[in-house]
């Protein structure tokens, strides 16, 4: 394991904002549980468990704690100093910070939403919700890692495009939707398992061409945001 | 092999304020001390320096490389922030190492043990940075940036919160580091540290670069202000009758514990003191300029 992986995850499970992640898919897993032992027809409490909750709110938000804690709660401490005056290519430090991202997201957020996925339909359903929500995990991580790299408030503007963007607009400007990480993940996890649950509104070629433009994209242009970082006098 | 750092005309502006201005110095061995007010941009001219910040105008660089957007410069350079933020969860040792690690030293337990070593860390290098007091996290963050023995150390703000004892055996290291060849600079807007640690200075006001050199020959050079000596001989008064007919002096003061003078032309004064005690047989038992200190230097500078 690299020095800026060990680094970054213990800090990131160093920190109390860790504990933030747990209660979402705990609350997406108890519901799926709930429903299923009562015996409510999955095609009621499927779509808006599932999707409603795991992909519009559990697996974003979770990236987003994650995402922006990865690198931003350094910056915000300062301690990202350390790091930089290191004779590294700045994508080495981008890349481990990365991984541990998509992977802590894609770990808190697959395993609730595979259990779902079974209770709901069919292993088939979870394997495929499991193997989205990574994707999508990975696409989220790389937006999120940029984003603060670019503005001094990447949480709140996280958020904007995650609830407004996502979840507002969404509803209404079916264009939007294109350019909705969501929207990939449920297209991804219907065209690998096809239950009537989920309701794609992009297709699937859009989706896996814009979820690797996403994470590539999103991924270069923290790269190059770090290796022009500035660090802010602030007695000056 | 030793390095050199170097800025030409560097200035750099936040929106219309300029927090440098025109700024051109060449660091070479030795301790060099960044004084001046706070607010004079020290900060902002360490961040260029060490490659965090990129000159509005001009250029810094470490043996002819640029400092800005080339992480290859942090081989032989060593900054230690003024903000005092650690990974806390960390102890001192994990620290040091990690930082060794990135350096990618062939071996980074060794090096990070003669760090601590070296800013006498060891009794406490496996407890956790969080439990430290202010000067012993400061002297973690020196053996981090010591761990890869950089050409060039930058400090900024080095001895805040550190207790007298730990204030005397950072300047040591400093200075020892210095004799060896490295080339340090730290900042400070504390007159007495600057003043035992070295003798060059640079000092910034306003975001310029006020003086640059050995504070004393500063002081030498500033020949509108007249310089300040204490005299005591055999016989005060007599001298400080035959000293106020020459023209480079120009005031005496005389109190119980000697004369206090005052003269326009350093030079000129210091060779007719002599003349004119061998003249009027009266032995000079003291002459102390005593407006040399850099806190005098700096006063006059900041006043200017």
């Amino acid at each position: 394991m690299s020095t800026i992986t060990w680094i970054t995850a213990r800090g990131l499970f160093g920190r109390r904002r860790f504990l933030l992640l747990l209660p979402l898919p705990l609350v997406m897993l108890g519901l799926a549980v709930l429903c299923r032992s009562l015996g409510v027809d999955p095609r009621e409490w499927g779509p808006p468990v599932l999707v409603g909750l795991g992909l519009a709110v559990v697996l974003p938000v979770v990236a987003l704690i994650i995402g922006t804690g990865v690198l931003g709660a350094e910056i915000d401490d300062g301690t990202v100093v350390h790091i930089l005056t290191k004779p590294l290519p700045r994508w080495q430090i981008v890349l481990p910070k990365l991984a541990v991202a998509a992977g802590v997201s894609a770990a808190t957020v697959a395993v609730p939403l595979y259990v779902a996925g079974v209770l709901a339909d069919s292993v088939r359903l979870g394997l495929a919700l499991a193997a989205a929500s990574a994707l999508g995990a990975l696409a989220y991580s790389a937006l999120f890692l940029a984003l603060s790299l670019v503005t001094r408030r990447p949480v709140l503007l996280g958020l904007v495009y995650v609830l407004i963007w996502e979840g507002l607009l969404g509803n209404f400007v079916s264009g939007t939707k294109v350019l909705s990480i969501q929207q990939y993940v449920i297209a991804l996890a219907d065209r690998l398992a096809p239950s009537g649950l989920l309701e794609a509104s992009v297709s699937v070629p859009v989706a896996a061409v814009m979820t690797a433009l996403v994470s590539v994209g999103f991924t270069v242009l923290a790269i190059d945001r770090l290796r022009s970082f500035s660090v802010a006098g602030e007695t000056s | 092999m030793s390095s050199t750092l170097s800025l030409t005309g560097v200035s750099r502006w936040y929106g219309n304020v300029v927090a440098v201005n025109d700024i051109s110095m060449t660091l070479g061995p030795g301790v060099t001390g960044l004084l001046g007010p706070n607010g004079a941009g020290k900060t902002t001219l360490l961040h260029m320096m060490a490659g965090f910040l990129s000159p509005s105008r001009g250029t810094v660089t470490l043996d002819d490389e640029p400092t800005w957007r080339n992480p290859d410069v942090y081989r032989r350079l060593g900054l230690v922030s003024e903000r005092e933020a650690v990974q806390s969860f960390l102890t001192a040792y994990e620290f040091v190492l990690a930082s060794a690690k990135l350096h990618r030293l062939a071996d980074p337990a060794a090096a990070a043990r003669r760090a601590i070593d070296l800013v006498e860390l060891e009794s406490a290098q496996d407890r956790r940075i969080g439990t430290y007091s202010k000067g012993m996290r400061q002297r973690a963050r020196v053996a981090a940036a010591l761990v890869h023995d950089p050409q060039v150390l930058l400090l900024d703000e080095p001895f805040n919160g550190m207790d007298p004892r730990q204030r005397l055996h950072m300047m040591e290291l400093l200075h020892s580091l210095g004799d060896s060849g490295r080339t340090i600079l730290f900042s400070s807007h504390i007159l007495e540290e600057v003043e035992q640690v070295s003798g060059t200075v640079q000092v910034m006001v306003a975001g310029r670069l006020a003086a640059s050199g050995d504070f004393r020959t500063i002081r030498r050079l500033m020949t509108n202000r007249p310089h300040v000596f204490a005299v005591r001989s055999t016989d005060d008064r007599a001298l400080a009758v035959a000293l106020i007919a020459e023209a480079s002096v120009s005031g005496v003061e005389l109190d119980r514990t000697g004369l206090t003078v005052r003269a326009g032309d350093y030079g000129a004064f210091t060779r007719a003191l002599p003349r004119i005690a061998l003249q009027k047989g009266i032995r000079v038992r003291q002459l102390v300029p005593s407006d040399e200190s850099l806190e005098s230097v700096f006063s006059y500078l900041v006043e200017a």
